[in-house]
């Protein structure tokens, strides 16, 4: 049981719903329980969506399964797309691709970074940070960044737009196209389109350099803040390559416990369910991963940006891997935990992804033509990437008739669910415990999930202006007062007495 | 031109050679009229409904219509358009159509049609029927959801391939594609991908195995050109 997770008692305590939670991506709610005296005894992150990707997958051919489970996301459907060809390459005796489709996939996934990232620290979480977090609602989103900071809305933009270029080139189209198939990709890079992508990429790596400093610099300038907001310990897990760097394509699963000390290292993946059970809890539809042997009190972990920057022991890109030594700097040593820094790491894996992009468009394999393996035919396969948001792990079970029969899905927001629940109730107990709650307090909650840039549902998007609504209610469920924001971001209290 | 071998169809006279329908001089004329049941080499059979024309005032379909000398074809015109649209609604609803997961995808007739005749939703609730998926053989898969019950797989089977294996069975809103084997599988027949069946169905109810998705995004069929602006391609298919 965890602090905050079951109030002892609920009798007399009312009920705050920030429902849907905003600027992430999908749809949540957050419940907070207080008494009187505004004292916080429960706060959750509820995912209220169910989705069945898992059932309704089985039945169909494999060959399928990478272009249908790509649907679960409209932001990183290159990820799913690769964990399921990752898995399938298994299923079709593919284990070694050919150096050209490697690096072909290799290029989408990290352009596949660079606009995720882009548009989730730009779009998504650049208004809390630049605007403030408590600033006007109306005017904190992606175009009050644009009125008070243009270029940097810009270059947010730009980067965004490159990194789906990048995808564009590889897949045939920027969201849900079909580059890569179960043991190789589709489609050879011609030169032109080679030397298209290379064309701007100086001045998007200087963009991304500057996207970095702007995040070090709002740390520097406030740093008792940045450091303690939604600060919790945990167990962190990420994919390195074997030498120990930071691969978001292909390696090996590690975990570090909070104070940086291996638990598994250089773990195969698929042998996941070795090391990792989920738990399922009644107020969630989201199970709640953990690490086996330390169980489910103290297994649970965080990845993602944040979390893979510390499993791996260097980048293996000069300007990111600098970036990554500044960031970890302000632990004095040990891990870095602050909820906040993920935007830091996040911005600097954009940097990172323009790097490897640079280097894979030097490579002469990138233009070969040799695209497709297969080999033995096998009944299993897991497939594990390090999407945007973390690890993202696919495992099928596929007959002999060619169709699945199981699939497994641990997406990387499930992976976070604990960590977003510990970084709510660490907010919620710095800045809403005996306050009166405001919007921007609520805001807070909010921010702290951004920071895990959750995909929550994989399947909607919102971008600020979504309707939220805070009802306040008695122990008896009669509705006090209502916080509501409409589709323009005009907020409206209303208040209801008997 | 002999007006003894020309019509007119939407005001344009074009010609015909004896015994061609109204569908294959319209094609051959480079004069595109919808459909999905027709298919070059095979007996037309009128199942689909999507040629509807109307000829000197009466509604008939273009592809079992013989073409005759001075005959009036209204084919482009919004009501028809309205209607066809219609019907693929239908048939878009009936079925179990999920184009985004679907590998016949820039390769299908019936998706081609819809962007031709502009179809932006499905406007009827879906049926979600329950639709067989058999993958019993080992080089071919058959994806029930996705048949729209046009019977040119039947037809090539019999004609052409001279096997019988396909065949549609029940009446009306009942009617399916069956598989003439004892255990109703695929996989127990003598079906091989060299047959003509295998390579005539419009949707992507019949397909080789492991191929799906091989073709990248903008090399398909209809990627670059309409369906309207493929009458060659359409009249060049042989059965």
């Amino acid at each position: 049981m965890f602090e905050l997770e079951n109030a002892k008692i609920t009798q007399g305590l009312r009920r705050i719903a920030i429902d849907p939670v905003s600027r992430v991506e999908g749809h949540g709610k957050v419940t907070l329980l207080l008494d009187e005296q505004n004292r916080i005894h429960q706060v959750r992150l509820h995912i209220v969506e169910f989705r069945g990707f898992e059932i309704f997958i089985k039945g169909r051919p494999y060959w399928e399964v990478p272009v249908t489970v790509q649907r679960l996301c409209g932001i990183c459907p290159v990820s799913h797309q690769l964990a399921a060809c990752k898995a399938m390459d298994i299923i079709i005796g593919a284990r070694e691709l050919t150096p050209t489709a490697e690096k072909l996939r290799r290029l989408m996934h990290y352009g596949q970074t660079v606009q995720s990232n882009a548009v989730h620290f730009y779009h998504l979480a650049s208004p809390d940070l630049l605007l403030g977090f408590d600033s006007e609602a109306a005017q904190r989103n992606i175009i009050g960044v644009a009125m008070k900071y243009p270029d940097i809305a810009k270059q947010g933009i730009l980067l965004r737009k490159y990194g789906q270029e990048v995808i564009h080139r590889v897949a045939g189209k920027r969201i849900h196209g079909t580059g890569a198939i179960p043991g190789g990709v589709n489609k050879a890079l011609s030169a032109e389109e080679r030397d298209e992508l290379k064309k701007d990429l100086p001045q998007l790596i200087e963009w991304a350099k500057a996207g970095v400093e702007l995040v070090q610099r709002l740390h520097e300038e406030n740093p008792s803040f940045y450091n303690s907001f939604g600060l919790f310990d945990s167990n962190m897990m990420g994919m390195v390559r074997e030498d120990g760097a930071l691969d978001l394509y292909h390696g090996y699963l590690c975990a570090k416990d909070a104070k940086g000390v291996p638990i598994f290292d250089r773990l195969n993946y698929e042998t996941y369910t070795q090391v990792l059970r989920e738990e399922v809890k009644p107020w969630s539809y989201m199970k709640f991963p953990y690490i086996a042997e330390l169980g489910p009190e103290k297994g649970w972990y965080k990845v993602g940006p944040l979390a893979r920057l510390q499993t791996c022991d260097f980048i293996p890109s000069p300007l990111a891997d600098a970036a990554r030594k500044a960031m970890l700097s302000i632990g004095n040593g040990a891990p870095v935990h602050s909820t906040l820094a993920y935007h830091w790491a996040r911005i600097i894996e954009v940097l990172h992804g323009l790097e490897v992009i640079q280097e894979l468009l030097d490579d002469p394999d990138l233009l070969g033509k040799d695209l497709t393996v297969k080999g033995e035919r096998q009944e299993e396969g897991v497939g594990v990437i390090e999407a945007p948001r973390g690890v993202l792990i696919h495992h099928y079970k596929v007959d002999e008739d060619d169709l699945v029969t199981m699939c497994n899905l641990i997406v990387s927001t499930t992976h976070n669910n604990q960590a977003m629940n510990s970084a709510i109730r660490s907010v919620a107990m710095q800045h809403l415990d005996r306050r009166i709650i405001s919007e921007g307090l609520l805001n807070h909650i909010e921010c702290a999930i951004r920071a895990y840039d959750p995909c929550l549902s994989c399947a909607t998007h919102a971008l600020g202006k979504m309707p939220l609504q805070v009802e306040l209610l008695d122990a008896e469920g009669t509705r006090l007062s209502i916080l509501s924001r409409n589709s323009s971001g005009e907020f409206h209290t209303s208040e209801m007495y008997a | 031109m002999s007006l003894e071998n020309t019509f007119i169809i939407d005001g344009v006279p074009i010609s015909f050679e004896p015994d061609q329908t109204v569908l294959q001089a319209a094609l051959k004329a480079d004069v595109f009229i919808p459909h999905l049941c027709f298919y070059p080499g095979l007996k037309p059979n009128g199942n689909c409904k999507l040629c509807t024309v109307i000829v000197n005032g009466r509604h008939t379909s273009a592809c079992t219509t013989l073409a005759r000398p001075g005959i009036e074809v209204e084919n482009n015109t919004p009501e028809l358009n309205d209607k066809r649209r219609l019907m693929l609604q239908m048939l878009f609803v009936e079925g179990n159509h999920f184009c985004p997961g679907c590998e016949k995808s820039g390769n299908c007739q019936l998706q081609a049609l819809a962007y031709e005749l502009e179809m932006m939703t499905p406007h009827f609730n879906h049926f979600f029927q329950t639709r067989k998926v058999d993958a019993s053989h080992p080089e071919a898969f058959l994806d029930m959801n996705r048949c729209i019950t046009c019977g040119l797989c039947a037809q090539a089977s019999s004609e052409i391939d001279k096997k019988n294996i396909f065949a549609l069975s029940g009446r009306g809103m009942a009617s399916r594609v069956v598989i003439n084997t004892p255990s109703g599988k695929l996989g127990d027949s003598n079906f091989a991908l060299s047959d003509k069946a295998a390579s005539v169905c419009p949707v992507g109810a019949i397909l080789p195995k492991r191929s799906g998705f091989t073709v990248p995004i903008g090399q398909r069929i209809y990627d670059n050109l309409p369906i309207s602006s493929q009458t060659e391609f359409l009249t060049v298919r042989k059965a």
